[in-house]
Order: C-alpha cells, then structure tokens, then sequence
C-alpha cells in the first residue's frame, strides 16, 4: 500500500476551535477541539490575587509621519494577570507597547493622541526616567550590556551613570533580581562572568533580571522569545505566568500558542485598530469579530 | 575535533569520498575574463608582499649592520666626524613626546566628536558640515597643515607655546604647537574608529538602557562607549602610527634642532615650549637626499621607525582581534 498522500489545500476555510465546555475558568491543562492534539498546554491557573488596574490607554493614536501606526485603541493593564497583544506583522502591537514608557519619543516622526495613565497619573506629567523605571521593556533581542552578570543588573539600581552603591550594598537586591527572574541557582557561583558569555535564554532571563531589579509596576516584552530555544522559551513562560503577581505584564507575541499557553486576557490588532479585546478563552475559543476569527483560526486549524 | 567513529555497519567497507571538483578544474571551466581577474588578484596579492618584505629586508640589513647600542644613548651633535656625531636619543624622546602631545588632545576631541555624530547630530546642518570637516581634514596634506599651523601659531597671542624671541616676534615651533597639528591629522582616524563602533551598536540595545530609566547621558557613559573600546583603541593607536611617521610637520613646526631645546625654566613645560627633533627629521636630515651628512645612522634610525610602525600594528592586530560585545540585531 502506498503511503498516505497529504493534501494541502489552498484557500481552505480557516478552522475554527470549538468552545471549551462549560467549566470553572476553564482552566484544565487538556483542551478539547484542536488543542487536545496540539502540545499548547496552559501554564496558567487562576491568579491568587485579584487583578489590580495599573495602566489604561484612552483612544490612543500613534502616527509615525502620515502613517497611522495605532488607532484610537483603549486598553487596560492589570497586575495579576498578563495582556498579550498578537496580531499579524506590522498592526502595531509594539509601537503601542513601546509608547507605554515612552520609547515612542526617540522616533523624531512619531506623534501621539490620547490618553495613557500609570495608577490614575497621566504618563506625560511622569518624568521620563522616572516612568521608565516603573515601566520597564525586555526586548526581542537579548541585549545584556558588556560587563559583568552583577553590574548588568546592579545598572539598574545606580543612579545615572555611577559606579556606586559599591557591590556589598548591592548584592541583596541584586540576588532577589536574579531569584525572582529564575537565574540565580545558575549564575551564583561566578556573577563576576561576562553577561554576553552568557546562553541566550540566560541572557534574555538577565534582561527580565535586570528590568525587575529597579522594582516596576508593568513589564513590558516585546516578542521575549524569538530569538530563543523551545527550552528557554518554556522556562521564560514559567516565568513570566510566576511574575505576573508581582507585576503587571503585557507581552507582544508573533506565537499564538505562546499567547495560549501564558495570557489572561488578549488584545487582537489589525492594520492599528483594536479588533477585539477579553479573556483568552474568549478571543480563542468564541471570538466575536470575523478578522479575530480568521488570524486565530488560521493559526490553530 | 576527532572524527566520528562509524557506524557498527558499515565500519567494514568505509562509505566513498564525496566527489569534489578540484578548484583548479573548477577555474578552468571559468570565461577567460574571470580567469584573467583571478590571476591579477593574486599577482596584485603577491606583489605587494614582496614589495613589503623587500623594504622591511633591505631596511634590516642595511639598519642592522649600522644599529649600536650607544645609538639609543647618545644626543646627536652637528659634527662633521662620523665617530662623534652621536645618536639618536633626542629624536627617539622627540618622537615619543610629540605622539603623546598630538595623541593627548587628538583622543578626547575625536571620541567627543563621534559621540555627537552617532549619538546626537542635531542641528542636522551641523552635523553635515562637521563631517564634511573632517573629511577635509582628513584629506589634506600635513604639509598644508604645518603651513597653516605655522600661521596661527606665530600670531602673539599663541605666544605661551612656543619661544618668544626679542621684540616679540613668536617662533611658533614648539612640541606644543608641532603637537596640536599633528592631532588634526590623528582626530579623523579616532572619530571613524569610534563611529563605526557605534554604528555597530544595535539601537535596541541603548533603548534597554533608557528602559531602566538611564539618561542618555549615562548610556553613553556606562554602555555605549565601553562596548566601543576596541574600536577607540584601534582609531588611537592608527592615529599614532600617522603622528610618528609624518615628517612635515616636524620640519616646518618643531623647527630643525638636533637637540631638545628648552624654552623658559619650568621642567617639563620647557620642554614642550622648545623644539627638537623626531626620528622622521632625523632621518631626513642624515639621510643621503636631505642634508647627506650619515646615511648610516639614517639607515639605523629608520630601521627604528619602521619597527615602531610594525610594533604598532601588531598592536591593532590584537585590538581588533579582541572580541567586541556582539548582539543580534
């Protein structure tokens, strides 16, 4: 017998999962439908503590020259739970991520509408370093500086360009930075080593270290594991459902598993407008906009 | 590495050699033009090792045969007699002190001067015109410069700098002033040196810096300047390699002394205020095309220089070598 030709089919309707069954938050690690036979299992359980609003966009434009990036989206952050906003390339997800502490402002061609408040505090009237200390960005790339584990996260707790507190008053906040970003147990023997020696899933833990080391409200990731292993993704997922007690996450993310696996609630976007936002159960198992059905969809079917 | 140990199978017979085309055969099936290119790209190759090898030969033969230890030792004196005319201490120290005046006030300028381009270039016009600058500067012949630094140097109010002589007409020869030109010529190697390091810098990487609520200030400081050491070191140490070799402004700045002249009675200050001379001038000056007097210690003094230059790039050689941060960018 010959074997088993498989078929591609152009043009096919995106599949659509079935809803989950009616359940306590629908929080089992085995989903029925797609799911149950893709590896996309939940590292989420129901949050210990109640979700605490931090940042709210009001109608939030972004244009970078005549070019409307993002579209009067409204959106809250919460801590306690992780936003994750996904989306086909180019929708804006990160240019509404990086105008949350206010990187937007180093595009000399980008303006900004609307309303972004920090704890009820509009984020203009923050002073920049200020705000960016509480709210903090991982990036795609990981980018520890060149010098060693230690000062890559003592920087953060320095003021400006200093080299002191010297390393003993450090060592304490520097140690819980690196416990709470995962690192330590592997890093403890020699934090004096070159952070760039470093594995690139280390790294990137580094630069979540170093992010949490100057205590934020809100941790920004743009994309945090593309650049990285299924290993290293797995534990940086762990990690980031751990922090979300401490602080308020929003995630962007190309991978909609990973949004699965790690998101409370879900912000889809399209072409810089806010198609659809709600509980990751919502967006993925009963999505009411088309557009949200398709990308999701698509992805899954 | 060792080789992978085969498999328990097919241990018994060895699987065969993958066939390969030899690069010759595989050059011979090539269009007669890329062959004709092909050939001129390692005569071009070849050719200049030999060119290098023979001067750094004929220097060595010629140098090593008239080198002596008192060569090092001995100020030079204008004498006629060959036996008496000394050595070569006064240019050696004369080399040493001008690359350190013109290393010492090209460094900061250049790295200054990089960082405003790379890091803020605004007014945008000014930017453009400060490039444009130094890529005249760069351009143009040091000889040009020492006529120039000639000018302004001798106006009074430079007077400070240099030997001021009755009636107060200003020499404007002095280590300080043969110093100051000779950083125009090494601030265009520092400043692309140190912008290329910067452009090597991927943006996400100062915008992590800004997200932990550093100043632009402080990433310049603590981030983006230590991860272009290399590159800086690399521009300085070139830029010294330009200072040590060049003869003109050494000539008409630093005045044609054979010896370290001190002008005022401050140690140290004097020295720099006075003129002397570099192993370039004393070269020229001994050599059988300029005044003619000891091609030997000409000879020797060269086979100096040149070492001094080899040395220096075997110095960027292990700079460059030496790894820079790399980030994905």
């Amino acid at each position: 017998m010959p074997p088993p030709i498989k078929r591609i089919v152009v043009d096919r309707e995106p599949r659509v999962v079935d809803p989950p069954p009616p359940g306590p938050g629908g929080n089992g690690t085995a989903t029925p439908g797609v799911l149950a036979h893709s590896p996309t299992l939940r590292r989420r359980h129901s949050s210990a503590v109640a979700a605490v609003e931090r940042m709210a966009m009001r109608e939030l434009s972004i244009a970078y020259g005549e070019k409307v990036a993002v579209n009067s989206v409204s959106l809250p952050v919460r801590q306690g739970e992780v936003l994750a906003l996904i989306g086909p390339s180019g929708c804006g997800k990160t240019t509404l991520l990086r105008s949350l502490n206010r990187l937007t402002e180093l595009t000399p061609t980008a303006r900004r509408w609307g309303q972004i408040t920090l704890d009820g505090e509009d984020v203009d009237r923050v002073e920049v370093t200020h705000l960016r200390r509480r709210v903090s960005m991982v990036f795609q790339q990981p980018n520890p500086f060149p010098m060693s584990v230690f000062d890559n996260v003592a920087y953060a707790l320095r003021e400006q360009g200093a080299r002191k507190p010297k390393r003993p008053a450090l060592a304490p906040a520097v140690q819980d930075a690196l416990e709470r970003a995962g690192l330590h147990s592997e890093v403890a023997d020699d934090l004096d080593r070159q952070a760039l020696r470093l594995s690139g899933g280390q790294q990137q833990r580094l630069c979540i270290a170093r992010s949490l080391a100057a205590n934020p409200d809100v941790l920004l990731l743009d994309e945090p594991c593309s650049a990285l292993d299924p290993i290293s993704t797995e534990v940086i997922e762990q990690l980031i459902v751990r922090l979300r007690e401490q602080v308020a996450i929003v995630i962007v993310t190309h991978n909609l598993q990973q949004a699965y696996r790690v998101a409370d609630h879900v912000a889809f976007m399209y072409l810089g407008d806010l198609v659809e936002y709600g509980p990751v159960e919502q967006i993925f198992h009963r999505p009411a906009a088309k557009r949200t059905k398709d990308y999701v969809g698509g992805a899954f079917g | 590495m060792t080789a992978p140990e085969p498999l328990a199978a097919t241990s018994a017979s060895p699987p065969p050699a993958p066939q390969r085309t030899k690069p010759r055969e595989s050059a011979s099936t090539w269009p007669l033009v890329d062959r004709i290119g092909l050939s001129l790209c390692w005569a071009a190759g070849i050719a200049l090792c030999l060119v290098m090898g023979g001067i750094l030969a004929y220097m060595a033969v010629r140098g090593v045969q008239y080198l002596r230890p008192s060569l090092f030792f001995e100020s030079p004196t204008p004498e006629q007699d060959q036996s008496k005319s000394g050595g070569f201490l006064d240019p050696l120290l004369g080399t040493v002190l001008i690359t350190a005046v013109g290393t010492l006030i090209a460094f900061p300028i250049g790295v200054a001067t990089a960082v405003w381009l790379n890091e803020y270039r605004r007014p945008w016009g000014l930017a453009r015109a400060v490039e444009s600058g130094v890529e005249v500067v760069a351009g143009t012949p040091s000889v040009v410069l020492a006529i120039f630094g000639l000018i302004i140097f001798q106006q009074s109010y430079f007077g400070f700098l240099s030997l001021t002589a009755e009636g107060d007409a200003v020499l404007g020869r002095s280590f300080f002033t043969a110093g100051a030109m000779m950083a125009l010529i090494a601030l265009p190697l520092i400043v692309g040196s140190t912008r290329a390091g910067l452009q090597q810098i991927p943006d996400h990487v100062r915008e992590a810096s800004y997200s932990v609520g550093k100043t632009k200030a402080a990433t310049i400081r603590r981030v983006l300047l230590p991860s272009c050491r290399p590159a800086i070191a690399t521009g300085t140490v070139l830029g010294m390699g330009r200072i040590i070799g060049d003869t003109a402004i050494v000539v008409i700045l630093l005045g044609a002394s054979l010896q370290l002249q001190s002008v005022g009675d401050v140690p140290g200050l004097s020295t720099l205020k006075g003129s002397g001379s570099t192993l370039t001038s004393y070269v020229f000056n001994n050599s059988p095309a300029g005044e003619g007097q000891s091609p030997e210690k000409a000879y020797a003094a060269a086979f100096v220089l040149l070492l001094v230059v080899v040395a220096l790039n075997y110095a960027v050689n292990r700079i460059t070598s030496r790894e820079a941060p790399q980030w994905i960018r």
